[in-house]
């Protein structure tokens, strides 16, 4: 295999046709063509290096297009460059752009992306997915984040117009998977350096992708019409995007309900078995690429108690994930008895222990450990659990209450508002804390590397065989032997009780066609939607 | 008359100095800063965000600059949060819209609230008094959050008549269901106070003696008690007027207005500290100006207050 791979040098790994909306035989297209999609909180920014959000990506994928996109699996199809050459040593990505144009006419090149990516990067730009470029593993990325190199040392390089250089720092897997997130989309110079912040404005804001902003009235809707300078354009079928800012989730239901809203997709917890059974077409769950679990502080800051692996363990085995999922979620999702999302493309089930338990030979255990460490009815353990203000939240530690309250815990809920829960993760101020992580690209090293040594891991979990493994998957052919091993020492060790796997409950108008149902990232396109006559 | 505005209006200046200096340094000892991210902020990017919008300044330095950019730029600076916008252009665009249904509901709460309430007083203990307190109970217990949601389920889903939410200057049928939402509670509360000061002046001395001289009762009512009974209903109205015209984080975020009661919470929430501090200073002066209006208004209706 390697042998293969040293004599083929620069393979063109990518020429494949674009990826487009296409109705099926038979299907007769509807006069409206226009979209309105449900969005939670208000638009925070249009400018793809400085979003930080997942509502403005949805946005900002129609207003951009970056090196790849996604097809409706989630795969990684030719979006502005047409095709790739990869170097022997995997440290060189070269891109051949297509023949595309921004909505104002002007060719993009490649001098686009190196002004973007060297824009992400620049502290002067401040940016807070700055990270990303450094997650990317470009050459130098790291220094000039933290201001040391300039950004012109940044390893992407416009050989030509229509050429992009890109130099890593050390061989990544992932690489090409990151090219469809906002942070990587090229953006006009130009129109920047004349408008300053007030580019993304309707009427300044020029893009390169399928769609072009036609107004954005914040807290309210952004509408987004066909771009016509779009390579693809001929190809585009909805004609009109509309995001609709609704807060709460109930009040978005009913204007679904009443056509105002075309696609909702986050039913409140507990209501989709019933939406189902009454909309059975419409009530779509799949999953979704985010796991949730209840993090242990092991640092100096923590508890002793919780510095007991089988303290750990019990608390994790207690756990009831099925009545989480069955009884309060309702909405699809999935036990969680490891920490990547199960979905995720490459990645392979690790064998863990406790998942082939019963709960009640779960609860045996958990009783056992604690007893053995120490904890009975005379000396009950007592912790604290640390989760944000949100309904689900609160429903789900209620039940874990009640879960370790029958192996002997006493469990005190702590709720507090989003800025001051992140502030004391963050500072290790807490005993157990919730915590959920949605994958930033479609691999298991976006979930794994929290837990890094030097990773975000709240709860100070270290382990320098885990560190080793996860630098190794960056070079391996096949990391997911890596990732596997990897689960199986985080749960070994029970740095975290994982809880369950996101699933992502729709309700989707049955007259709206090519929802990428099959995509764990949620991304989508509205290009590649189209809406039939009924 | 004129000294005593003037003497008012000069004490309003220190005070939104004051309002301004203090909500700064609470704002700045709650826990969490605008940038705190649970995947957090690597810490050079981090001191490039401080440095961009002069966090990293000492805080009397901060206080000081900010209030230099108020009083000489009427500056209020970037918003942290929505960095495609400046605090002054939030203001714009949500204000207009929190005022359109303020004043819409506050004409519609005093209007039905003291016709209600004048006809309960007049023919009191009759089926019409009956009547407007059962319609001002019934108004009392629904709360906006409330109100809000029922309006939606039979005016958008039942009958599609209305839309569900969003917002148009140029189409009314979008500022309805919040008006009605807004204005409800407050009416109820309107109507009880007419009533009950209605009740009271309509049993005193001077109504009894304008009837023995032969008044007709229409001018009685008109001419002698409505003034007086007014006086209540008003000192009620005039902190009801600043806290509708300055909007409901309710109303906004159910029928998705986008007005400015959303983003003052909104900004709170996210430490988002030009924000919270633009529209507090906002609804501070507005608070000042209405209040010594109020005061105003209760010398021209009763001759008996004097400054």
């Amino acid at each position: 295999m390697t042998k293969f791979f040293a004599t083929t040098a620069l393979v063109t790994v990518l020429s494949l046709p674009v990826y487009a909306a296409q109705p099926a035989e038979g299907e007769k297209l509807a006069e409206d063509q226009s979209l309105s999609f449900w969005i939670l909180d208000a638009i925070k920014t249009l400018d793809p290096q400085l979003t930080e959000s997942r509502t403005d990506s949805d946005m900002i994928r129609q207003l951009f297009e970056g090196l790849m996109t996604q097809d409706d699996t989630g795969a990684m199809v030719p979006g502005m460059a047409e095709s790739h050459d990869i170097s022997d040593d995997k440290l060189t990505y070269t891109f051949h752009l297509r023949d595309a144009k921004w909505s104002n006419g002007d060719p993009v090149t490649a001098g686009d992306f190196v002004y973007a990516w060297r824009r992400a990067a620049d502290p002067e730009t401040a940016s807070e997915y700055a990270w990303f470029v450094e997650l990317m593993n470009l050459e130098n990325a790291t220094a000039v984040v933290k201001g040391e190199a300039s950004p012109e040392e940044l390893g992407v390089t416009a050989i030509d117009d229509k050429t992009l250089e890109v130099k890593l720092s050390k061989p990544t897997p992932y690489f090409l998977k990151t090219l469809d997130h906002a942070t990587t989309y090229p953006v006009p110079q130009k129109v920047i350096e004349e408008h300053g912040q007030q580019w993304t404005q309707p009427g300044n804001l020029v893009g390169n992708g399928a769609y072009v902003l036609k107004s954005h009235d914040l807290g309210v809707k952004a509408t987004a019409v066909k771009n016509d300078q779009y390579y693809d354009a001929e190809n585009t079928i909805i004609d009109e995007v509309n995001f609709i800012t609704v807060n709460d989730q109930n009040i978005a239901l009913t204007r679904y309900q009443a056509g105002e809203i075309d696609w909702f997709n986050l039913i409140p917890a507990g209501q989709y078995p019933k939406l189902k059974e009454e909309f059975p077409d419409e009530a779509i769950s799949v999953p979704w690429a985010c796991s949730y679990g209840y993090v242990f502080n092991l640092s100096e800051k923590g508890p002793e108690a919780l510095k007991d692996l089988r303290v750990r363990q019990a608390l994790s085995y207690a756990i009831d994930r099925d009545i989480i999922v069955d009884k309060v979620l309702q909405g699809g999702q999935k036990p969680a008895y490891y920490w990547t999302h199960w979905a995720m493309e490459g990645f392979e089930e690790p064998e863990i222990e406790m998942a082939n338990w019963t709960q009640p030979e779960r609860m045996e255990k958990a009783r056992e450990l604690l007893t053995e460490a120490g904890y009975g009815p005379d000396n009950p353990l007592k912790l604290k659990l640390m989760y944000n203000t949100s309904e689900d939240h609160k429903k789900i530690a209620i039940a874990v209450q009640q879960f370790w309250k029958a192996i002997g815990v006493e469990l005190t809920l702590e709720n507090y508002e989003w800025k001051v829960f992140v502030d004391k993760g963050n500072n290790q101020d807490f005993e157990v804390q919730r915590y959920a992580w949605c994958a930033d690209y479609n691999e298991a090293s976006t979930f794994l590397d929290w837990f890094r040594t030097d990773g975000d891991n709240n709860g100070m979990w270290s382990n320098e065989e885990y560190d080793q493994l996860l630098a190794d998957a960056a070079t391996e052919e096949n990391p997911a032997e890596n990732y596997k091993k990897m689960e199986q020492l985080l749960i070994g060790d029970m740095a975290l009780a994982p809880v369950y796997h996101y699933a992502q409950p729709n309700m989707i108008k049955p007259d709206l066609r090519g929802v990428p149902l099959d995509n764990v990232m949620g991304d989508w396109y509205a290009k590649e939607l189209y809406r039939v006559a009924e | 008359m004129l000294a005593y505005v003037l003497r008012r209006l000069a004490v309003a200046i220190p005070t939104l100095l004051l309002l301004i200096v203090i909500s700064y340094i609470l704002m700045h000892f709650a826990p969490g800063g605008p940038f705190s991210k649970d995947r957090e902020v690597p810490a050079a990017v981090l001191a490039n965000l401080n440095a961009k919008y002069g966090l990293d300044d000492p805080l009397w330095k901060q206080i000081w600059d900010y209030l230099y950019g108020i009083v000489v730029h009427f500056d209020f600076g970037p918003s942290f949060v929505y960095p495609d916008l400046t605090v002054n252009q939030l203001i714009a665009k949500g204000f207009p819209v929190t005022l359109t249904y303020g004043i819409l509901s506050f004409l519609l709460a005093v209007l039905v609230g003291v016709i209600l309430g004048v006809t309960a007083a007049i023919w009191h203990n009759s089926w019409l008094d009956y009547l407007a307190v059962g319609i001002s109970i019934g108004a009392q217990v629904l709360p906006n959050f409330v109100m809000a949601p029922i309006l939606l389920l039979i005016f958008t889903l039942w009958y599609r008549l209305l839309p569900g939410g969003g917002w148009s200057f140029s189409d009314p049928t979008f500022w309805i269901m919040p008006v009605i939402a807004l204005a409800t509670s407050y009416m109820a509360s309107i109507t009880r106070i007419t009533r009950s000061s209605m009740l009271e002046v309509l049993g005193s001395n001077h109504i009894r003696t304008a009837r023995a001289k032969g008044m007709p009762e229409r001018r009685v009512i008109l001419r002698h008690a409505l003034k007086p009974a007014m006086l209540p209903v008003i000192s009620y109205l005039g902190p009801v007027f600043v806290s509708m015209i300055t909007g409901s984080v309710v109303i906004d975020m159910f029928f998705s207005t986008g007005g400015i009661g959303k983003s003052f919470v909104d900004s709170a929430l996210n430490r988002d500290y030009a924000v919270m501090m633009g529209v507090t200073i906002l609804l501070g002066t507005l608070t000042i100006l209405f209040n010594l209006l109020v005061d105003i208004l209760y010398v021209w209706i009763d001759p008996k207050i004097r400054y």
